[in-house]
């Protein structure tokens, strides 16, 4: 018998990338190249009268609007981004045009004397104004039960609402593509997390079949979300100036740029209205899920959907009433940060039944347990939960580990615990699986097998943990698993690398290929498996409706935060997070204890440093002086374990992973600062000085 | 202006406009691309470079300060025993994710042990605050750390 899975194995890709060798596309050569740099909007919103060009030397290109030879729309769940901007700018940061050419001083003394004249038009800035003037991209609704009836027969009703603020992905390597046009074929290599919705993009902007264009992922420097959907707007602006100057461009933001343009987690407001019985327990639920999408949809929609279908966290409530809605704002467009809009509705629901359990005078832990799901329940869109539900070991497991209990009783001022409990639907939401259909080829070459699928390595582990999956499905050396380069023209599409899908969709269909190949080894010296993926049959959505199962199935969590808070400053020390996961089964226990470990501190910066606020459109922090994540400094000693539930349609029992620490994180923060200074904490980021104007209000 | 200094053991003389900054010098006039970019403003060390055996943001030092100065990059330190030894920690404690960040905090934990070769887990925190990692939360690091200077003991 084979040692477990879950042993870890050295990542493939670290000897390179500690040694400095690694290639990342700002460290890659292309003969004769030119760089680009992009002329943004100054204004929220303005219609642009005239630009004014000087007059360029030679090799020296500006690219617009005009030489969009296809559509001039970035392709995604809605395309209304413009590639460049055409008769008006909605957003300060908006692309409007390119400089290209050899030298990049040049290149930024060209920008500076190009003249744009603008007519300013009204503009709006924050979530309250875009609601109060009906500013709405999208409105979703769904009910279980019957909430009606059931606020009518409420003992009490309580109401109560949460805010979050922006996050900025700070992933280490900015945003970077070159495109390369040769052999009649548009080559495009960067940073990014999806190839394909790159390349999907490019045939609209370029009007071109898929057969002429290559997107080659080069070494990711981290994405989060980050870099997801925005790539298919550089991939496209560089192919466009690669093809008008017919050579290679170039374009790598600066981190500046970076923060100015790119997207971020989107700024919330959840509102809820809670009917309670005689008992005290919530029979009905209303909740209103607000996002400041920005300028433009792109993928909000889907950000909405699992924001609304992860909104009753891990609880069960009879009758609900949700609604979320998109708002259009003129500030930077939001997009996918990991989490996907769950972050901002699971710390509602938390905080919301922490502060009723501390009218009540009842423990919050005691409280939320009494509305857990159990297996069998009805889920928020009237699915099922199948899957045998461990949150009672999980609880009990990281109340020991923490001292949860003791340390409640002996609380002290300025010193504080909290606790969350969370979940998160794994793959797509919805019927996002089997739409997409996720393809993937095993390849079996004398001894070696290879194995071409879409999903990028982008520092989560994807590449060692697939290849893991396919030696010990296969039964063959891990060595003699070759992972073929993600590029367009050699893999199938097995779907964008986001949503917490990797290992358990692509890693399952692998898995499924691999028995194949095992029973087949012995036939050829070459054989070729390829699988497509269906969702199991009992899957039943609806997405007129939103009934049904949202997600396959979930992967669960419960975290202990220790806080404490200087009196006189009211800084927020996180001393430790005590952790515990239910995804499956750990494909390697050492990758996954990285993405806990990196997500929970993710958290703790979203929920305490990370402040990133708008005046009039205009990012107040837009550099990392100005916008702090965590250091070394900040880290708190997190201790993390792993409960084993195998998942019967996860390759080995695996579900998903990386989006689950950052969910649990800042609930937990938020519960163990209002145990520290005993107020109820309704907003993050939580800073010292929201803090100390509550407590002198306490006092 | 003509400037003169070793590099990674090797003796140059180039030259360049004294107010570049050495990270472009480094990566574009030598090709030495393991020093990155992250920020360009002193924030995140994903540039650090040795010089005269201290840990500097190379985004910070415009090349005319380099004069007479020994500069060492990964290119060159990963030829020797404690680089070996680092590598050999890092992927032992997991403390590499996408890597971007990672030459940076090679070249901060060599400065971090050749000042201090027993720091403990405060000195390893303030010796890498320096550079920023957005994907691994740092403890993974810190052990990499921990682990390097106790089975590197009498390397530094
Ligand atoms: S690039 Fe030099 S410190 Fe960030
Ligand atoms: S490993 Fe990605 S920033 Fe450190």
């Amino acid at each position: 018998m084979k040692e477990s899975i879950s042993k870890p194995i050295q990542r493939v890709d670290g000897p390179a990338k500690i040694s400095g060798e690694a290639r990342y596309i700002g460290d890659m050569h292309f003969e004769n190249r030119l760089y680009a740099k992009t002329l943004r909007s100054t204004r929220a919103k303005a219609r642009i009268l005239s630009v004014k060009k000087p007059p360029l030397p030679r090799n020296y290109f500006i690219v617009g609007k005009d030489d969009v030879p296809g559509v001039n729309r970035m392709r995604t769940v809605v395309s209304d981004h413009p590639i460049f901007a055409e008769d008006t700018v909605e957003y300060i940061g908006q692309p409007i045009l390119l400089v290209v050419g050899p030298e990049r001083e040049k290149i930024y003394d060209i920008i500076t004397k190009i003249k744009v004249e603008y007519e300013d038009l009204p503009a709006l800035f924050t979530l309250e104004d875009a609601e109060k003037n009906s500013e709405v991209f999208t409105d979703y609704h769904y009910e279980k039960g019957e909430p009606q009836r059931a606020f009518g027969e409420a003992a009490t009703i309580v109401e109560d609402e949460f805010r979050t603020g922006y996050q900025e992905h700070v992933y280490l390597e900015p945003q970077g593509m070159t495109a390369e046009f040769r052999d009649d074929t548009m080559f495009v290599y960067g940073s990014m997390q999806c190839p394909f919705y790159a390349e999907g993009a490019l045939t609209e902007a370029l009007g071109w079949p898929a057969e002429r264009i290559r997107v080659i992922q080069t070494v990711t420097g981290g994405a989060f979300g980050g870099k997801e959907e925005f790539p298919s707007l550089t991939a496209c602006q560089v192919a466009v100036a690669a093809l008008k100057t017919g050579r290679p461009v170039t374009m790598i933001y600066d981190r500046d740029e970076d923060i100015i343009c790119s997207t971020k987690r989107h700024p919330s407001i959840v509102r809820y209205k809670a009917a309670l019985n005689r008992n005290q327990d919530i029979v009905a639920l209303e909740i209103d899920v607000l996002l400041d999408a920005g300028a433009y949809n792109g993928l909000s929609p889907v950000v909405l959907q699992r924001s609304m279908f992860s909104a009753t966290g891990v609880y069960n409530f009879p009758h609900l009433k949700v609604r979320g809605r998109n708002f259009m704002t003129n500030n930077v467009p939001s997009g996918a940060y990991r989490g996907f809009g769950a972050p901002q509705t699971i710390f509602g629901t938390e905080m919301m039944l922490h502060n009723i359990a501390l009218k009540l005078g009842i423990d919050p832990l005691e409280y939320k347990m009494r509305h857990a799901l159990k297996r069998g329940d009805p889920t928020c869109t009237g699915g099922k939960i199948r899957d045998i539900v461990k949150l009672p070991e999980i609880v009990k497991r990281v109340t020991q580990m923490s001292g949860y209990h003791d340390k409640r009783k002996n609380g002290q001022k300025y010193h504080g615990i909290g606790i969350s409990l969370f979940l998160h639907g794994c793959g797509f939401t919805g019927n996002g699986e089997q739409t997409i259909g996720s393809k993937i080829i095993l390849k079996k070459e004398g001894e070696k097998v290879i194995l071409k699928v879409s999903s990028t390595e982008m520092g989560q582990g994807a590449e060692t943990v697939l290849r893991k999956i396919v030696a010990y499905t296969v039964d063959i050396p891990f060595e003699n698993v070759i992972y073929e380069s993600v590029d367009t023209g050699k893999v199938p599409d097995s779907g964008p690398t986001v949503a917490s899908r990797t290992t358990m969709i692509v890693g399952g269909l692998l898995q499924q290929a691999g028995l194949e190949l095992k029973d087949r080894w012995h036939e050829a010296d070459k054989i070729e498996v390829t699988r497509t993926y269906r969702h199991p049959d009992y899957i039943d959505w609806n997405n007129d409706t939103f009934q049904g199962d949202a997600y396959p199935t979930y992967s669960w969590g419960a975290n202990v935060a220790e806080v404490e808070i200087d009196p006189v400053t009211y800084e927020i020390d996180v001393k430790k997070i005590s952790a515990v996961y239910d995804v499956g089964l750990p494909i390697d226990e050492t990758a996954l204890r990285g993405q806990m470990q990196g997500g929970i501190v993710q958290g703790i910066g979203w929920a305490t440093i990370e402040v990133m606020k708008t005046d009039e459109g205009r990012l107040i922090q837009k550099n990392l002086t100005d916008y702090k994540v965590p250091t070394s400094m900040d880290v708190p000693e997190v201790e993390c374990d792993f409960i084993n539930n195998p998942y019967e349609f996860g390759p080995f029992g695996a579900k998903c992973a990386g989006e689950l620490p950052f969910v649990g994180s800042p609930p937990a923060v938020a519960a163990a600062v209002s145990n520290a200074l005993g107020v109820p904490i309704r907003s993050i980021p939580i800073t010292p000085e929201m803090l100390m104007e509550m407590d002198s209000d306490e006092n | 202006m003509k400037i003169e200094f070793t590099l990674n053991n090797e003796f140059k003389s180039i030259n360049v406009d004294p107010a570049q900054r050495l990270l472009d010098l480094l990566r574009e006039d030598f090709g030495l691309t393991s020093v990155k970019e992250g920020c360009g403003e002193g924030e995140c060390g994903a540039c650090i470079v040795l010089m005269d055996g201290r840990a500097v943001n190379s985004c910070l030092i415009p090349a005319g300060n380099i004069i007479g100065k020994s500069i060492v990059t990964l290119e060159g330190f990963r030829k020797t025993a404690r680089y070996k030894m680092i590598e050999k920690c890092f992927l032992d404690a997991g403390s590499v994710q996408c890597g971007f960040c990672t030459p940076g905090f090679v070249m901060a934990t060599e400065s971090l042990l050749n000042e201090n070769p027993h720091p403990t887990d405060e000195e390893i925190k303030a010796g890498l605050s320096g550079n920023l990692c957005r994907c691994t939360g740092y403890n993974m690091i810190i052990d990499g750390v921990k682990l390097a200077a106790k089975r590197g003991n009498g390397l530094w």
